[in-house]
């Protein structure tokens, strides 16, 4: 009860070295991270190898993150969230204790740079990967909740998106432990805060939303309304649009449901991108932002010799194309 | 196991009381009834208000056994969600602990455990927060210099009780405005599970320099035992039985 009163927001310095107090690891301050509401995150070494310190004056909380990730170490192979490689406490020179845990280290860029460096065809396609860590993260019997741009990075290669901040995490059912304003459907009056998948959903979509709309906007007096305008007058969220209002809308009970149709617009898209490359006879979009793998840059050409010899082989090279991408797509799951 | 009900002050203000008894005291007062006192003290974003007057919020708070937090306007409604649950926890654990005492000897508390134990100890709190049910009776200080934060406080509270009703347990929330007309206190709205009706009811503002906060936590502890408050708690759609016998 009296642990608000006398501790102070902890400050490393680069060198020091944190020793736990009931497991003895020791572990030498890198660099910050970042902070949060709840702590902050420090880089660290121990053993030459590189991690992530997590610690807090708030015990409590540190302990809920913890047993949120250990809820996700027992599913084998599965990769929801960095892995827990600590949990300790820290002692200060005059006493006073402060919890920590060690986490795997995700180096990797946040999802809006990486984006924007990678090309906007990537927010399709990790957002597709996002759904499928959902799906088996609702399987589970849990809700992300507190899911925001922030709290996401791609690690690379090969681009793998992954989730960093675990402590809005909580059980379906229960009522979401911590968000943020932007991402909630509660703040937009577009559902309650209970923990089911399609709180997610919504988040994720305003994930998208954001992208477009890093400075965020106002809900003004009627949120729902301000929100679906801003949709529609998004060009760039266009081809997206159905998938995102039925997410807003709470239209998917499951993110399969909104992984299948984001697929699905995902594969329409990048045929309209052959289409159009080709009446230009501009290089391949594709191809031109960046060397990914052989197998993607020569398919644009593929189609367009095809295109001269008939309307039907035409039409199955586009075919050869969306499924040569639906394979790519596995393959990056 | 039978549940017990958490019950809650939250206080919003924005300044140093000035009239009857220090509310520190009656918030330590409160705090011996069971009732935990929270206090938020709210800024204006533009000017630069005197956040030393502020320090009244978190002493109230601290003796009251509860958490204080101070905030610009703009993020008021995320945290009063925080304050409310960050109290409930932290109400729990302390009940929690108390138990851990008696079970494991006077020295055993939450942070004295190992981290694995404690682990399993935050769970069954974690339990307690979401199935319990939860009284909070909110203060609102309508004082003069509140006047243009109130539309900012009604739309926290409404985002409150959007929280709140989020979870297992029951909830009942009742707004009080100080200083009242004639007594310390005035009933903004009655308890009730949800807070969505504030929107037409939210207090006229009473002029003048008085801030009377103790007499206002005072009062405010005495609605926890009114009657109308047990026949609230029953539920809603059921016929209520009883009421004939009063």
């Amino acid at each position: 009860m009296n642990q608000t009163s006398k501790k102070r927001a902890i400050d490393f310095r680069r060198g020091q070295v944190v020793r736990g107090k009931w497991h003895h690891h020791h572990y030498t301050i890198i660099s910050k991270l970042g902070h949060g509401a709840i702590g902050s995150v420090y880089l660290c070494e121990s053993n030459g190898k590189q991690m992530a310190l997590k610690i807090s004056e708030k015990s409590s909380s540190v302990t809920m993150e913890v047993n949120v990730l250990k809820t996700f170490q027992k599913v084998q192979g599965n990769r929801l969230g960095p892995s827990l490689l600590d949990v300790d406490d820290w002692v200060d020179p005059s006493g006073v204790q402060y919890s920590f845990y060690v986490m795997e280290y995700l180096r990797g860029k946040q999802l809006s740079t990486y984006v924007k460096s990678h090309g906007e065809e990537w927010l399709g396609i990790l957002m597709l990967q996002l759904l499928g860590d959902l799906e088996s993260l609702h399987q589970q019997g849990w809700v992300f909740g507190d899911l925001k741009t922030e709290n996401l990075i791609v690690t690379y290669p090969p681009a793998r998106m992954r989730w960093i901040d675990v402590g809005g995490t909580t059980q379906i059912g229960r009522s979401i432990k911590e968000y943020t304003e932007f991402f909630d459907r509660g703040y937009w009056n577009m559902g309650t805060r209970k923990a089911e998948p399609s709180y997610d959903l919504f988040a994720l979509a305003m994930v998208m939303v954001h992208f477009y709309h890093p400075k965020r906007f106002e809900r003004g007096s009627s949120p729902k309304r301000t929100l679906l305008t801003k949709l529609n007058q998004t060009t760039q969220l266009k081809k997206y649009e159905s998938v995102l209002k039925n997410a807003l809308t709470g239209q998917y009970q499951t993110s399969e449901q909104m992984k299948r149709d984001l697929s699905h617009v995902l594969m329409e898209k990048q045929i309209s991108k052959e289409n159009y490359s080709r009446k230009d006879k501009v290089n391949k979009p594709v191809s031109s932002k960046q060397p990914v793998t052989q197998k993607r840059s020569q398919m644009p050409q593929a189609t367009q010799n095809k295109k001269s010899v008939h309307p039907i082989l035409e039409s199955l090279g586009i075919t050869l194309v969306v499924m040569v991408f639906y394979l790519f797509y596995l393959f990056l799951n | 196991m039978k549940k017990g009900t958490l019950k809650q002050i939250l206080l919003i203000t924005d300044g140093c009381s000035n009239k009857g008894e220090d509310p520190s005291a009656v918030a330590a007062l409160a705090a011996q009834q069971g009732i935990t006192v929270n206090v938020i003290g709210v800024l204006e974003d533009d000017r630069s208000e005197d956040p030393m007057g502020l320090q009244e919020v978190e002493d109230i708070a601290m003796s009251g056994e509860g958490v204080s937090q101070i905030v610009y306007k703009q993020s008021l409604s995320q945290t009063v969600q925080t304050v409310t649950k960050q109290a409930m926890t932290q109400t729990l654990q302390g009940v929690v602990n108390q138990e851990l005492k008696q079970i494991l000897g006077s020295k055993q508390s939450l942070e004295e455990l190992p981290p694995e134990q404690r682990g399993e100890v935050m769970e069954v709190v974690e339990d307690l927060g979401e199935t319990c049910d939860l009284e909070v009776l909110v203060l609102v200080d309508t004082s003069a210099s509140m006047s243009n934060k109130l539309p900012t406080v009604r739309e926290a509270l409404i985002d409150l009780s959007v929280s709140m009703n989020a979870r297992i347990g029951r909830n009942r929330f009742a707004i009080y405005s100080f200083p009242g007309k004639k007594k310390a206190i005035d009933k903004v709205s009655d308890w009730a599970s949800k807070l969505d009706s504030v929107s037409s009811v939210f207090p006229k503002l009473t002029s003048g320099g008085i801030t009377p906060t103790g007499p206002a936590i005072k009062d405010a502890m005495y609605e926890f035992g009114k009657k109308s408050l047990k026949r609230s708690f029953m539920r809603e759609d059921e016929p209520n039985i009883e009421e004939a016998g009063y």
